[in-house]
């Protein structure tokens, strides 16, 4: 038994959508709010996602959930958004309380949901790391004790007497984590902290956190960066509609998840014409992504080729209407745009009818990491959209690490938003030194 | 939400945790408050740290709020509407009860605000709920002894000599706060879900002082309405700041005694209610 750092007993989480989805700030909003329930679409289940309009109702973002971590262990949790990791850290960090079930904790938690909670712009970044500390749950005595440590560790020694608003945001990330990194719990709890910052912030965050597993802490990690769930735990969860999916070691679960094909929204369909995104000439069915064996996906392997299809319905003819998509990276970063050069109904009117469009997007062309493909369908001239569903679908490319792709064998981060397999032609002549020049 | 239970044996010196629903209504934890005190104390020094920061004259607004207050009570209640100050000069008058009522209301609408104004932390961080509000009511006693520091020049300046009721003052003072408290905790949980209370709070403190003896004395009031209107713990609260300082007239102290019983039956189901909903703060806020 003194081995368990968290055992986690039937722990289940309900919501209740209208509450979760949308704040009833102001009794005006709550009545506002509930034509709005009318008219949208909402979000249901995994990977498909049924539009229709529902009245408010309940949810269950955790079920049923048992496990165990021993004292020492690294475990990652992996899932696609609304899996219910964040719920569980959550209740396991006392944010939020579970409908039902309990959880017991062996040891002093100090969980990171975000990095720099509490911060005040207006405070000074000695202020903050005496206030941040606080409320992380550290003493005055020991944050006094380490802050000197914490300052040459976010590297702000010269604006330490500067209000972080002041502060770049590199700066105010280093601050805030270094604060963070020199908490000393048993029981540390971390959700994504790794979105934020760029490459050498990211580097400093995954150094730390190796070191704190190897000092025998345990520690929970959420990410959706799962190279790094991979090397820093040893033992994986994957939680899919809050229930565990696969335990095991982080290897097994993460490629267990990943060929599940239910890592993002493969796909959206509209059974309901009337609630579907278009207007009184066209309307939406249905997008989904696949692969080129016809397969739903959303989880693509770099190197392979994918087809984007939208399916929808023409109601008024007479019309020219071009269907094109904007890719972009899921920090909003347009990769391109693309319209529809190659159908027959190129600059011709359409007849009423249901149509299909295909788009390939060829296989070693996109880096890895999470895309939001938006779609819709315009006419160019008189320029008009006629509905635009963004995200339409999103998808995560994964890098293999078999050497053929175009990372070849390096480990890391490796940036750009596009990673195409490029030819490189080489030329060998033995013995030609250049000569030095003197 | 979550006790914590010291283990009895020293193998695990690490307290152990259990989480999971609340299962009693009177499950109130209020000694997680003692072990966050720390946090308590940070949260109250960040709100005076950052009160006044960026403004020219920083801590003078604190002086210059209710002398500026006091001015105009004394030019427009005083010298326009001729509203008697039971024999004391209008300036020490008003300001006697301005002391005592902008402690109370400040810490009313701090205490208000408290969850929904520290909506990141209450998403992202442990810790007792009830440290929020009642870092909001006790922020404003820095400001309350700063303005007091002012009261005694303006007594020695007129002549007034305080009686041996000022003895009595810290427990008038405690009264304000639990008022503020009492009902601050009501606001500040109902505020959570309903913004609407935002916008009430100005209005419920307008009301409330003009239903209190701030700029006219006790003595105007009708005889026989008088009782009902002693209820009100801010009458007693300031009728007490001008008995113990100016030497007025004693309040009625089995009023105070009512009334103060009434605060700590409202204070006591209002931390009982927060507690209750606290549980769906992190989800609603």
């Amino acid at each position: 038994m003194n081995d368990i750092a968290i055992s986690v007993e039937n722990l289940a989480k309900q919501y209740k959508i209208g509450l979760a989805n949308n704040r009833h700030d102001t009794l005006r909003d709550y009545v506002a709010g509930g034509l709005k329930a009318l008219l949208r679409r909402k979000s249901v289940g995994s990977g498909t996602r049924v539009n229709r309009s529902a009245p408010s109702e309940t949810f269950w973002a955790l079920q049923d959930l048992t496990f165990k971590i021993k004292k020492g262990e690294t475990v990652g949790f992996v899932g696609r958004n609304g899996a219910g990791k964040s719920t569980l850290l959550k209740i396991l960090s006392r944010i939020t309380e579970p409908t039902s079930g309990a959880a017991k904790i062996h040891g002093r938690v100090a969980s990171l949901l975000e990095v720099g909670t509490g911060f005040h712009g207006e405070l000074s970044g000695r202020e903050n790391i005496y206030l941040n500390g606080a409320i992380l749950g550290m003493q005055k005595r020991e944050i006094e004790r380490k802050f000197d440590e914490i300052v040459s560790f976010a590297e702000v020694e010269k604006f330490i007497d500067t209000p972080v608003k002041r502060y770049s945001s590199g700066m105010y990330l280093r601050l805030a984590f270094a604060v963070a990194a020199h908490l000393e719990p048993e029981i540390l709890i971390v959700d994504e902290v790794l979105a934020v910052g760029d490459a050498s912030f990211q580097k400093k965050c995954l150094n730390k956190m190796h070191t704190v597993g190897k000092e025998g802490r345990t520690v929970l990690f959420v990410s959706h960066n799962l190279s790094a769930v991979t090397s820093l735990c040893q033992r994986a969860i994957w939680l899919n509609q809050g229930q565990v999916i696969t335990d095991g070691p982080s290897q097994q679960t993460v490629s267990e998840y990943l060929n599940s094909g239910l890592l993002m929204m493969g796909q959206q369909e509209w059974p309901d014409v009337a609630v579907a995104p278009g207007n009184d000439i066209v309307r939406v069915r249905s997008v989904r992504l696949r692969t080129e064996d016809g397969r739903t996906t959303d989880v693509v392997d770099i190197r392979e080729p994918i087809a984007f299809e939208i399916e929808f319905d023409v109601l008024k003819p007479g019309h020219v209407l071009v269907p094109s998509i904007g890719l972009e990276k899921d920090d909003g970063f347009c990769v391109f745009v693309s319209h529809d050069r190659d159908s027959e109904w190129r600059r011709c009117a359409r007849p009423a009818g249901y149509f299909t469009s295909t788009v390939h997007i060829p296989g070693n062309f996109l880096s890895e990491g999470r895309f939001v493909i938006g779609a819709g369908i315009i006419t160019e001239l008189p320029f008009k959209v006629h509905f635009d569903v963004n995200p339409a679908v999103a998808f995560q490319v994964i890098d293999s690490f078999d050497g053929d792709a175009a990372r070849g064998d390096l480990v890391g981060q490796m940036p750009g938003v596009v990673r195409p397999l490029l030819k490189w032609s080489n030329r060998f002549m033995p013995g030609q030194l250049q000569s030095t020049v003197h | 939400m979550a006790k914590i239970q010291s283990s009895s044996l020293n193998i695990f010196p690490e307290p152990t945790v259990l989480i999971q629903p609340r299962k009693h209504l009177f499950d109130l934890d209020l000694a997680g408050i003692w072990v966050y005190r720390e946090l308590l104390y940070f949260l109250v020094w960040r709100d005076l740290k950052v009160r006044y920061k960026q403004t020219l004259i920083g801590a003078g607004w604190v002086v210059i709020q209710p002398l500026m207050t006091m001015a105009i009570f004394t030019v427009i209640f005083g010298n326009f509407a001729q509203i008697p100050s039971d024999g004391l000069p209008y300036p020490i008058f008003s300001y006697a009860a301005l002391l005592p009522w902008n402690l109370f209301s400040s810490s009313l609408s701090r205490g208000g605000e408290s969850v929904v104004g520290n909506a990141n932390l209450v998403t992202k961080i442990y810790f007792p709920r009830l440290i929020l509000p009642l870092s909001g009511v006790l922020s404003p006693m820095a400001d309350f002894a700063i303005a007091f520091v002012i009261l005694i020049g303006m007594m020695i300046w007129f002549g007034i000599t305080p009686t041996v009721g000022i003895l009595m003052l810290p427990i008038f003072v405690l009264l304000a706060i639990c008022t503020a408290l009492a009902v601050g905790l009501w606001l500040a949980a109902l505020n959570v879900r309903y913004r609407d209370v935002r916008y009430t709070i100005p209005f419920l403190i307008q009301i409330w002082m003009f239903a209190s003896p701030v700029a006219y004395p006790v003595s105007m009031v009708p005889e026989k309405w008088r009782w009902l209107y002693s209820l009100n713990p801010m009458a007693g609260v300031i009728e007490g700041f001008r008995w113990a300082l100016l030497g007025n007239q004693s309040p009625d102290f089995s009023v105070i005694a009512i009334s103060a019983t009434m605060v700590m039956a409202l204070l006591a189901a209002g931390i009982v209610y927060f507690k209750q909903m606290e549980r769906t703060f992190a989800d609603e806020v």
